[in-house]
């Protein structure tokens, strides 16, 4: 029986090498027929650097949430309290630029004599909150050894709920204009939208550490096989509990630029960002089993949902199709990622 | 019982590394009892014995997964407790478990420098940036020198043939081991062909003068490779066997018990 198994695998070996290749490239096909499809239907409305900004700037937060998601996947986890984290990130936040800027009556009116030090204050609290938050996962995660669809839907939560209880379950006001005139809505070099350039530095720094360094080399390897991981000397817990907190950290990240896009902290607005950064991942060609995925693949993962989004607005399609085709898209990817994971197990 | 005084080593030709009276129980369960073992310089030792009848247990506690109830390990004349297998392995002492412990998403090099990776020199080796090159010209170096054949040292491992596989895990244990490698069931999951690869890659092992513990099931198999062959059976040593005297048929007898007569070589 060892043996006819062994001549099939010999003889399926040329043919599968080329398959795991297949959703990455499968995924860039997509967002190119996508892009050239809207180009040809929409012509300049859709087809121009302007539009092209607003959809990355549409993304940005997005973008940020599913690459942390992304490492955190790669490890075989999942982290379902992104959103939750972004939105408390973004209430503390904001709530210290407005407490910090002025006194209550002068914020009413909005004026910030103080925003000097209460918008970069506010700005430190909201990442610190992220951090800690991605901290509490990794420590439930490791210490508790909660699974972590668990540890992270209790976290959901938690984190929620409280963002609510301090903004008493509306958005937070009065912060101070600045963070969005400076910050939020500022071209750098004149065309480059802040929230795009801190999703661009991301994104660089995120491929370099994933791809050419040992942690990111460690991420794959824990999800790979955490026991053989183990069984070499890598400390898995203490290397998980860096993933999570580096994926508490960018949705505090991205809290912060909700904040400043928005001149608010918006309570309401992000309870399905958890999953729709978990399914950017996903589409990207990262496998929930573990030990696979790519930023690059996240990137893309992350723009099809958003040029659909865009191309439907300007189309005129009633905003319900654009769920519909996520939904397709996100079901092809997950079918391809099976295929290529049963084909290699049949081994 | 006694000590090894000196510790700088073993006396020639003696024990490199020496289990006594292990001792090892799981709840009701005795799987070792009061059982000597040994690994003598660039020999290559079997240990045989049915299934239950104690290999694994005492391969562990040797590796350091788990402690013995009692009994001690001398290790190059001097007492060890491993806490890990990794505490074994910074000690020179290499294992390829029975359950394959690699990372199938990852490449040949990847996995052959686990835990070991090479980083680049000075500031991007300080931020954690890995000497992809250096640890592929080394992976290809150490394939070349055993003969392992694998059809890239990019491809994730989860594309390779079991045989490919076992000879990446068999080629990472040699890398790193410079003093014993431990191999548990190498070639129970291998087809004849791949097998003989296992048994070459051991052989080749030996003529680089460290000792290999090979265990198996497959008499054919110990009789080819091994230079002594130690019998457990319910957890206790029942024979031990030199291969050039003994037959196949009085080790399977040592295995089941129809052989009472202890330490026949």
């Amino acid at each position: 029986m060892a043996d006819t198994k062994t001549r099939q695998e010999e003889s399926g070996a040329g043919r599968r090498r080329t398959i795991p290749g297949l959703s990455s490239a499968f995924i860039f096909v997509i967002l190119a027929g996508l892009v050239i499809a809207f180009s040809i239907v929409e012509g300049t409305a859709f087809l121009s650097a302007e539009n092209f900004v607003t959809i990355a700037e549409d993304a940005s937060e997005l973008l940020l949430l599913a690459v942390g998601v992304t490492f955190v996947i790669i490890t075989a986890g999942i982290d379902l309290s992104v959103g939750s984290i972004l939105v408390l990130s973004s209430v503390i936040a904001a709530q210290t630029m407005v407490a910090l800027s002025g006194t209550p009556e002068q914020v009413r009116n909005y004026q910030f004599p103080n925003q000097e030090v209460g918008i970069p204050v506010g700005i430190a609290a909201g990442l610190l909150v992220g951090l800690a938050c991605g901290f509490i996962n990794g420590l439930l995660v490791t210490k508790l050894k909660l699974t972590p669809f668990i540890a992270t839907l209790g976290t959901l939560g938690i984190f929620l709920g409280t963002a609510q209880i301090l903004s008493g379950g509306t958005n937070v006001p009065y912060v101070p204009t600045a963070v969005q005139s400076e910050i939020g809505t500022r071209d750098l070099l004149g065309f480059l939208p802040v929230p795009i350039a801190i999703g661009l530095v991301v994104v660089i720094v995120a491929i370099l550490a994933l791809h050419l360094t040992q942690f990111g080399r460690y991420t794959y390897a824990i999800g790979s096989n955490a026991e053989a991981a183990r069984r070499v000397g890598i400390n898995v817990d203490r290397h998980l509990l860096k993933v999570y907190t580096l994926s508490g950290f960018l949705a505090g990240l991205a809290g912060i630029i909700d904040v400043a896009r928005f001149n608010t902290a918006s309570v309401g607005a992000h309870t399905l960002d958890n999953l729709a950064a978990i399914s950017a991942a996903v589409i990207g060609g990262t496998s929930l089993f573990g030990g696979i995925g790519t930023i690059v693949g996240t990137l893309v993962g992350t723009f099809i949902p958003a040029v659909l989004r865009n191309g439907f607005i300007i189309a005129g399609v009633q905003a319900f199709w654009q769920e519909v085709a996520i939904g397709i898209v996100l079901l092809l990817a997950v079918f391809i990622d099976q295929r290529r994971r049963s084909a290699e197990e049949r081994m | 019982m006694h000590e090894n005084g000196s510790r700088g080593g073993p006396e020639r030709d003696g024990p490199l590394l020496s289990a006594r009276g292990i001792d090892k129980s799981f709840g009701a369960v005795q799987a070792l009892k009061g059982v000597d073992f040994e690994v003598r310089p660039g020999e290559v030792v079997a240990l045989i014995g049915d299934n239950g009848a104690g290999k694994s247990t005492l391969i562990n506690v040797i590796t350091g997964v788990f402690p013995p109830d009692s009994g001690e390990i001398v290790f190059e004349g001097e007492r060890v407790e491993f806490a890990s297998p990794h505490d074994a392995r910074e000690r020179g002492i290499e294992a390829v478990y029975q359950d394959l412990a690699v990372a199938p998403q990852l490449d040949a090099v990847a996995n052959i420098f686990l835990g070991r990776e090479r980083r680049m020199g000075r500031i991007l080796g300080r931020l954690g940036f890995l000497d992809q090159q250096r640890m592929r010209r080394e992976t290809e170096e150490q394939l070349e020198e055993l003969h392992v054949r694998i059809p890239d040292p990019a491809k994730p491992l989860s594309t390779f043939s079991g045989g490919q596989r076992q000879g990446v895990a068999v080629a990472r244990a040699v890398m790193w081991a410079s003093k014993v490698v431990i191999m548990d069931e190498p070639t129970a999951a291998l087809g004849v062909a791949q097998a003989g690869m296992v048994l070459n890659l051991v052989r080749r092992v030996r003529q680089t003068g460290i000792p290999v513990v090979f265990i198996s099931h497959n008499m054919p198999q110990v009789f080819d490779v091994a230079d002594r062959v130690v019998v457990l059976r319910l957890g206790e040593v029942v024979a031990e066997l030199d291969p050039e005297k003994a037959s196949t048929d009085e080790a399977v007898a040592a295995m089941t018990g129809s052989l009472r007569e202890e330490g026949s070589a």
